[in-house]
């Protein structure tokens, strides 16, 4: 490895030495996934972990068990050092400087809107616009398209599974405009009733916003299919790929799409980063999102023209050692495969579902197929905040809480679920340490009622 | 190379913790299942409801003060076994004492909470003293103290209706 030295320089030193004392063939036989390898065709998860240094740490005592990458994803040391290198040699200002640095810092910064631009499956690197997140995407979206094109009695069509980040900018936007939102059903299994779709794009809206992959019930939503009946009802669609993006490789083209959004922490990047993808000539069509330095062309007091895009929609200094490393964890999933990683995250999908399944008391949301490995539930009288804590106690990270989706809890009429929520680098013994886990909860409640 | 650390299925290790075991006191878990005074209060004098926006956590907090004393408390609520068991010893501390007194109570239990081992000894937090656990959790001092913070919010717009200060 060319990269040993700054390996050594990111990585704890005891877990370092953890790594090369663990790496012989018996440690390896003893590992009990030996049938994984075949059937993941050479995927080799342990090599795989030892490029995340934070896998390889204790918490409370225990391996840490990472289970919450639906709320954020670790990150590789390529990605870390690609930031770090970033920082130590080419850091200046993009797009403006005549100097070296800045020449290097503006290739590193487009660079990288390019590895994103082919995640996202588009050839033209300009339709990808970096913002702080899936966040500020949808509410770029709904600030510039909404408020230009949008008005009073104007409908849009949401659906009662979205993230709170792709209902409140709507809100906002109908709070401005006068525009009516409208909600796409949810079926008791978990799923969109494509049945309500159709009558709610009746009345033909103009905009039909829908989550890819539920945050909270890993549903995956049919997608092209909800796009060809939106565009055969004259509505434009916005895709929230948050919890698609970092699984499987997103063709926009494929999906038919004319808006996607999604963020760089949940899958290997840094936080503080994401990408609005659109369609080039709606993002033409556009007004700009924010005013200041870098998306004008010419400003004279009286006013100014716009950059062309994306730059019209990217004001001021960028995120730029966040893009950098965006942009390279867009490589670091490229090089893996995304069917490497579909399989290896099917695996423990069904492995996770059988274990879950012979739980007692335990419930589990969502459908059986079209999911992800993003598992919301309920286990007896045990609160998700309490299970959070006693799996916490044994190294488990899980998310507990209503994960900004309240809208969803209150049709399934519940407060809060606990959600594990798997990554391709987690190992079935993972899931193993969630069972058990879940049995010390019992335990500790003195059984499940 | 990094091996997955060897977790070996079968053998459960059902040892709990001894920070677990103290967060989660049988007294806890009663008053969790079996929450006392939970119900609504017709002739309450005063309502209040929190909510912990970031996990969900709500708690109604309703009181009779007649001559000056509290006659009668009951909540209503839903979250984990920490905030409504907390909810629960709170409603039979209270009962008879002054809004004030009531508040001073409050100001125990949260130092109990943030890890004062001189409040052990006092008997005034009576069976609260069993939620001391919680100071080992930190994040989840906010559960234990969901319907005291609805009591001092009542305290203070008492004192605000009552204009002296």
């Amino acid at each position: 490895m060319a990269k040993t030295a700054e390996t050594a320089a990111l990585t704890d030193t005891r877990h370092a030495t953890g790594m090369l004392a663990t790496g012989s063939p018996s440690a390896a036989a003893d590992r009990g996934d030996s049938g994984e390898a075949s059937e993941d065709g050479g995927w080799d998860l342990a090599a795989i972990r030892a490029q995340f240094p934070i896998l390889s740490r204790d918490v409370n005592g225990h391996p840490l068990a990472y289970l919450d990458n639906a709320a954020s994803s670790q990150q590789p040391l390529r990605v870390l050092n690609r930031v770090e290198r970033y920082l130590r040699e080419q850091h200046a200002n993009v797009h403006r400087g005549v100097h070296q640095l800045s020449a290097e810092a503006t290739e590193a910064y487009e660079g990288a809107r390019r590895a994103v631009a082919a995640h996202a499956g588009t050839g033209d690197a300009a339709e990808i616009v970096f913002t702080r997140g899936t966040t500020e995407a949808v509410n770029l979206v709904a600030s510039s398209w909404g408020d230009a094109f949008i008005g009073a009695g104007d409908e849009i069509v949401l659906t009662k599974m979205e993230h709170h980040s792709n209902l409140v900018p709507w809100q906002l936007l109908a709070g401005r405009t006068g525009c009516d939102l409208r909600f796409v059903d949810v079926t008791p299994e978990g799923t969109l009733d494509l049945d309500d779709l159709d009558r709610l794009l009746a009345t033909r809206p103009r905009l039909v916003a829908c989550t890819h992959v539920s945050n909270s019930l890993g549903t995956v939503n049919p997608v092209r299919e909800i796009v060809d009946r939106a565009h055969a009802a004259g509505a434009l669609t916005l895709i929230d790929g948050a919890q698609a993006a970092p699984h499987m490789l997103t063709d926009v083209a494929k999906l038919g799409c004319d808006f996607y959004a999604f963020s760089s922490h949940k899958m290997c990047g840094p936080t503080g980063v994401g990408a609005l993808w659109a369609r080039r000539e709606l993002l033409e069509e556009m007004p700009p999102y924010q005013g200041g330095g870098e998306m004008i062309s010419e400003v004279k007091l009286e006013g100014s023209s716009w950059a062309k895009v994306p730059h019209k929609f990217e004001a001021g200094t960028p995120n730029i050692s966040g893009v950098v490393g965006f942009g390279e964890a867009a490589r670091f999933l490229a090089d893996l495969g995304s069917d490497a990683i579909a399989s290896h995250e099917d695996a423990l999908k069904r492995a996770a579902l059988e274990r879950l399944d012979g739980i007692e008391g335990l419930r589990l949301y969502g459908p059986r197929d079209e999911r992800t490995a993003v598992f919301s539930f309920t286990y007896g009288d045990v609160h998700p905040h309490d299970l959070s804590t006693i799996l916490d106690q044994r190294g488990i990270a899980i998310r507990a809480g209503h994960h900004c989706n309240q809208p969803l809890m209150d049709h399934f009429g519940i407060s809060a679920t606990a959600r594990a929520s798997f990554y391709f680098y987690n190992s079935p013994q993972e899931i193993d340490a969630l069972c058990d886990g879940l049995a010390l909860a019992a335990e500790v409640f003195g059984g499940i009622a | 190379m990094i091996e997955p650390r060897s977790r070996t299925p079968g053998t459960i290790d059902r040892e709990i913790p001894t920070s677990l075991n103290q967060l989660y006191q049988e007294v806890i878990l009663d008053h969790y299942r079996k929450p006392r005074n939970k119900g609504h209060l017709d002739e309450a004098t005063h309502v209040i409801t929190m909510n912990n926006p970031l996990c969900g956590d709500v708690i109604e907090l309703m009181l009779r003060v007649e001559g000056g004393s509290i006659a009668e408390v009951r909540f209503l609520g839903r979250g984990c076994s920490i905030s409504q068991a907390s909810a629960s010893m709170l409603t039979g501390r209270v009962l008879g004492k002054s809004l004030e007194q009531a508040l001073e109570l409050s100001g125990k239990f949260t130092h109990l909470l943030h890890g004062d081992g001189a409040m052990l000894s006092d008997d005034d937090l009576g069976d609260l003293r069993t939620l001391a656990g919680v100071s080992k959790f930190p994040v989840r001092i906010k559960c234990a103290l969901l319907a005291w913070n609805c009591l001092e919010e009542l305290g203070d717009a008492t004192d605000a209706d009552s204009g002296s200060g």
